[in-house]
């Protein structure tokens, strides 16, 4: 069965369109890469399956449920983990609580006043930490992290609530060059091995030809190319977004010429 | 049918004089608010500086000539003294606070309020000082049948007239320009080599102008008193946040509203039309948060919060210490004598209360500004209890806790809806419907005067067998709340807090667990707030004042914040100092102002803080 | 090289944990313009920002006309005649263009003054809406009042953020004619840019940048006379 279907997404934000009839899907153990110019479009589609947008039309389907505009929570404890642009972690606490704080969340006990929040789940925090090679880490605070472990964590969170999904939104972004791949390798071997299926968004494109099983490329809302790596890299219509508007410089010498 | 009509009509005058004055006094906090991002509690203070220099210079000019040109130009006079007022708080004091937590900002500028209210005092003394009246306009005027001040009327054009002036100085002059583009994004103004020093120096005296302004104006209608500074900053603050926080036009169009509704209003309600202000404050800010003209404001970026981070159990010397403590709590009566006895039930009153919000701002960075709200409401549903329906003091101990959770989950449904600086105002504005109620309400709450005749059960009479039932819940108190912080829901806020993305992607349902968190710091206080009834053995409605507020948060404060334990010490170190001082200064507000800016500005962490990084040092020299 | 007006070396700089510029050396000549290309995210804006002070640098060395300006507030390097326009463009949108202009508007510095009536020659279309309230505006009408904007400050220098980003091909055209225009009158500019045609058709000089770094530094020219070397850099 496929895990994640998204029909017909539209999203307009005062009049600019921000997605228009966005469709895609998405299998298990499957990485989907979804790229585009800024202002495309690649973090709206995203809320949208997300739950932090709500779209204006459209369903988004995981394994069969309609989850359309749940809001983030719900879509969470469906099965769907997530990490940001910009790393959102529990910066005042150790990175052992911050994976203490998402197995809590995901065995539903946030509400609990009387056990001691420090002494449950440790076995299986530091046993994540430890598939993401960063159990040394477990005691140190969490704003005293570089930023590549600051996004191993927050992917260690986002695998805490044993996600069937996992939407990243530009993992590698903020990383330094040699952190990257070592990042995507790790993404794409646990969803690999867990058969979790990966959406994510980013601007790095040899992290996104090296790992996508699949890419969407996104202009303006819309969906301009979709397939494997190859396919997109030869699809012209995608060079032209990528490489620019050709007779421009024609133009322009044109109008020079006039000019004198 | 005339006479109704001319009555409604004169009615809704006094509505447009009274919201032309306001208008006055809010567009300057509001435009301060819109360039700097800071919410001036101080501005209330220009407003009644405006008031007593106009009393000083009015009539010495008005010796000159009774003409009413010298009558305005004093009031101009005045206005501009208040304006340099404004350039010095921003060059001395706000400048160096553009970049703290606002809750910091809220305290500094409320800081320079209470060291204004002593300086006012010690200048033109305690007893108000009548205005004169405005030469030409101190006749009445007959509208249909009724007669209107005439000076009314000239209020009813000042406002229109200002909001004209205003609206050409932003349009018209390149200070108003850039002003207005500050107010957008004033980093990107900066980029174009505008300094933004001098604009945001240039902007304070412009707001406390107004204010000043709007304080001068009012002289011949009301005596300028030391209380007049934060009432009409209440005010303002609804009128700036149901406007939009930095438009104009909204606060114009507030200040309409809120000035019919006040007219209008007593003629319905005549006990409760405080209550209907703040009762409009809140139902628009649930449907438009940012006000009716205003603007979403960014979030924040994703920063170390300020506030309790990971909390540690206590190691041995700690335990030690509080095991001291709780020796020298039960003790005390057996060699301290009753005043210090008394002191001591105080201490241990305000700890629970200053723990509670502290459980609210610095473990759920939740910025209360009117904590004192639960207090108050649990003082007088014990005291209620205890004088009017005649129960004994054990039941009504108890009803205090949940008539404080009751409220803060009432008020509490509405704040948690909204983030920072709007939520701070809110909490603000619950509490003043709560004082309102105590204040108005003359014949259940007896009013200003209070209720009298609040006292113990007779096993707890005494002096010393209150202060062990004191003791007593304090430590269950404390102790059972410390634990929630330990505690899955006690991680849970402070997730919430760090990064709401986050713990919603997680499954945390974060207005809920803020709304929970709210309701029991509110019950905790209600809890500190009956035991207070009957240790005093009365009511009254400074128990729900903002002074009172800021004391809880200036206990946090001296505290630490980010301590779990520091608020019981910031409670007992303010206290402590607040009873030997008070008696020996007529300047206690001014040394406690200062004291709060100075903390503020240099000492942010507190004595948890301190006590932090000596440890931190200690442990580093054994190893 | 004649003398560099703008000369960055080392320079990094990020926001709170994430790094984003590992040492970034670039210079601009006088009256010279320069294209900073590379993909979304690879550090241009950053590179940008970090130069007008907007970033606060964390290692390197900015100097302008002969002046370390590394670490200086963003109006006192505009101040000193290097203007700045961002790639969303943040035009006041609730004042007027005229508005807009006198917000930027700075005293010149030796060379003539612009006014918004010469501005006005090089973007003929926004003097019809003078009074209009730039929300009104269109994004390639925003872009040229951007650029208009900062002209007002007389700069000797312009930092153009992806000028072409999101503007329709005919709009295209003319702000590569502002931007030629700019360089006739002496103004050096260092731009970002992804669309390569644009690059090329006004910069003399290009700067390649990936993942906070700066991979190739030479003329245009020879980047666009060699497939290959563009190939490798710039396209997926």
């Amino acid at each position: 069965m496929t895990l994640l279907i998204v029909e017909n997404l539209n999203k307009n934000f005062g009049g600019v369109v921000a997605a228009r009839d966005v469709s895609f899907s998405l299998a298990a153990g499957e990485m989907l890469a979804m790229i585009g110019p800024n202002g495309a479009g690649k973090s709206t589609s995203f809320n949208m399956v997300g739950g932090q947008l709500r779209p204006d039309s459209g369903r988004v389907m995981l394994e069969g449920q309609d989850i359309t505009g749940l809001p983030p929570r719900a879509i969470s404890r469906l099965g769907v983990g997530r990490s940001f642009q910009v790393a959102q972690t529990f910066l005042s606490m150790s990175v052992l609580e911050n994976l203490q704080m998402a197995l809590i969340a995901y065995a539903q006990r946030t509400r609990d006043m009387l056990a001691r929040a420090d002494a449950l789940f440790r076995d299986e925090a530091l046993e994540l930490l430890d598939q993401l090679g960063m159990a040394d880490a477990a005691a140190r605070p969490m704003n005293t992290l570089a930023y590549g472990d600051v996004k191993r964590v927050e992917l260690a969170i986002a695998l805490a609530g044993k996600p069937r999904l996992l939407l990243m939104d530009e993992p590698t972004a903020g990383m330094a060059p040699g952190e990257r791949a070592a990042l995507m390798r790790l993404v794409a071997g646990i969803a690999r091995r867990a058969a979790i299926g990966v959406l994510f968004t980013e601007h790095d494109m040899d992290a996104v030809f090296a790992h996508a099983d699949r890419i969407l490329v996104l202009v303006r809302g819309e969906i301009i190319a979709a397939g494997t790596p190859e396919e997109v890299r030869a699809n012209p219509e995608v060079q032209r977004v990528y490489l620019g508007t050709s007779g421009l410089r024609a133009a322009l010498r044109a109008r020079a010429a006039a000019h004198g | 049918m005339s006479v109704e009509f001319s009555f409604l009509l004169v009615q809704a005058l006094s509505g447009l004089a009274s919201a032309s004055s306001l208008f006055i006094i809010a567009s300057g906090l509001t435009l301060v608010f819109g360039v700097t991002r800071i919410v001036n509690f101080a501005h209330g203070s220009f407003y009644m500086l405006g008031a007593y220099v106009a009393v000083t210079i009015v009539p010495w000019l008005l010796q000159i000539e009774r003409s009413p040109t010298l009558f305005f130009i004093g009031v101009l006079i005045s206005a501009c003294v208040v304006g340099v007022l404004g350039v010095l708080m921003e060059i001395l004091l706000l400048r160096r606070i553009y970049k703290v937590p606002e809750l910091f900002q809220l305290l500094a500028t409320f800081g320079v309020v209470l060291m204004v209210q002593d300086a006012v005092l010690h200048i033109w003394g305690p007893m108000d000082i009548a205005g004169p009246r405005a030469p030409g306009l101190r006749h009445g005027v007959m509208i249909l049948d009724q007669r209107f001040p005439a000076y009314e009327l000239f209020l009813i054009c000042a406002g229109p007239v200002v909001l004209g002036l205003l609206w050409l100085l932003m349009h018209k002059t390149r200070f108003g320009i850039l002003l207005r583009a500050a107010t957008r994004d004033r980093d990107m103004v900066g980029a174009l080599g505008v300094n933004q020093a001098l604009l945001f120096t240039g902007t304070l005296f412009l707001g406390a102008f107004l204010a000043g302004l709007g304080g001068a104006l009012q002289i011949p209608r009301v005596s300028a008193s030391a209380q007049m500074d934060l009432s009409i900053i209440t005010e303002a603050f609804v009128v700036t946040v149901i406007g939009g926080m930095g438009s104009i036009g909204g606060a114009f169009l507030a200040a309409l509203l809120i000035g019919q509704l006040q007219a209008f209003g007593v003629l319905i309600f005549p006990k409760i039309t405080l209550v209907l202000v703040f009762l409009l404050m809140a139902l628009v800010l649930v449907v438009k948060p940012w006000g009716l003209l205003g603007r979403p404001e960014a979030a924040p970026a994703s920063a170390m919060p300020e506030g309790i981070a990971s909390p540690r159990r206590f190691r041995v010397f700690e335990k030690l210490l509080v095991a001291l403590a709780l020796l020298a709590a039960a003790m005390l009566p057996l060699f301290g004598d009753a005043y210090a006895v008394k002191v001591a039930t105080e201490v241990l009153i305000f700890a629970i209360a200053a723990f509670s919000l502290n459980f609210l701002v610095g473990n759920g960075g939740i910025v209360s500004f009117g904590h004192a709200a639960y207090f108050g409401l649990g003082a007088y549903a014990s005291g209620l209890l205890v004088t009017k329906l005649g129960m004994p003091m054990e039941p009504a101990l108890i009803a205090a806790p949940l008539a404080g959770g009751f409220f803060a989950a009432l008020f509490g449904f509405f704040i948690v809806r909204l983030q920072g600086i709007y939520l701070a105002m809110l909490t603000l504005a619950f509490a003043q419907i709560a004082y309102a109620v105590c204040f108005q309400w003359v014949e259940v709450t007896g009013g200003d005067n209070g209720i009298v005749g609040v006292w113990p059960s007779t096993w707890a009479a005494s002096r010393i067998a209150y202060h062990y039932l004191v003791l007593a819940v304090a430590v269950l108190g404390i102790f059972a709340l410390r634990h929630v912080i330990y505690a899955p829901f006690g991680a849970s806020l402070r997730a919430a807090r760090d990064s709401a993305p986050r713990a919603e992607a997680i499954g945390i349902d974060v207005r809920g667990h803020r709304w929970l968190g709210f309701t029991i710091a509110g019950a905790a206080a209600g809890l500190a707030g009956g035991l207070y009834a009957f240790s005093k053995g009365s009511i009254d409605p400074t128990l729900l004042g903002i002074p009172l507020s800021v004391d809880f948060l200036a206990m946090i404060l001296l505290g630490g914040m980010q301590s779990v334990m520091g608020p019981v010490l910031g409670a007992a170190a303010f206290h402590s100092i607040k009873d030997v001082f008070m008696p020996l200064t007529d300047h206690w507000r001014f040394l406690l102002g200062a004291s709060i800016i100075a903390l503020v500005l240099i000492f942010p962490r507190g004595l948890g803080g301190a006590y932090a990084s000596l440890r931190a040092r200690f442990a580093g020299g054994a190893q | 090289m004649a003398e560099a007006m703008l000369e960055v070396v080392g320079l990094r700089a990020g926001y709170g944990p994430a790094e984003v510029l590992f040492g970034v050396s670039l210079k601009l000549a006088r009256g010279e313009v320069a294209a900073l290309m590379g993909r979304n995210g690879a550090g241009k804006s950053t590179t940008l920002k970090a130069i007008m002070g907007l970033v606060p640098p964390r290692a390197g060395r900015v100097r302008f006309a002969g002046r370390e300006i590394a670490g200086l507030p963003a109006f006192r390097i505009a101040r000193l005649g290097l203007g700045y326009v961002p790639e969303d463009r943040r035009i006041f949108t609730d004042l007027t263009v005229a508005e807009n202009l006198e917000v930027g508007r700075h005293a010149a510095r030796g060379n003539a003054a612009w006014t918004p009536e010469r501005l006005f020659e090089i973007f003929p279309n926004l003097a019809a809406m003078r009074g209009r309230r730039a929300a009104a505006m269109s994004g390639g009408e925003q872009q040229m009042l951007a650029i208009a904007r900062t002209l007002m400050g007389n700069p000797e220098a312009v930092l153009l953020d992806e000028p072409s980003e999101g503007l329709a091909p005919f709009i295209l055209e003319l702000m590569a004619e502002a931007v030629l225009s700019m360089k006739r009158e002496g103004i050096a500019v260092l731009l970002s840019e992804q669309n390569f045609d644009f690059a090329a058709a006004v910069a003399d000089r290009a700067y390649v940048i990936e993942r906070g770094e700066i991979r190739y530094d030479g003329s245009m020219a020879a980047l666009e006379a060699d497939p290959a070397l563009r190939a490798q850099h710039l396209t997926l």
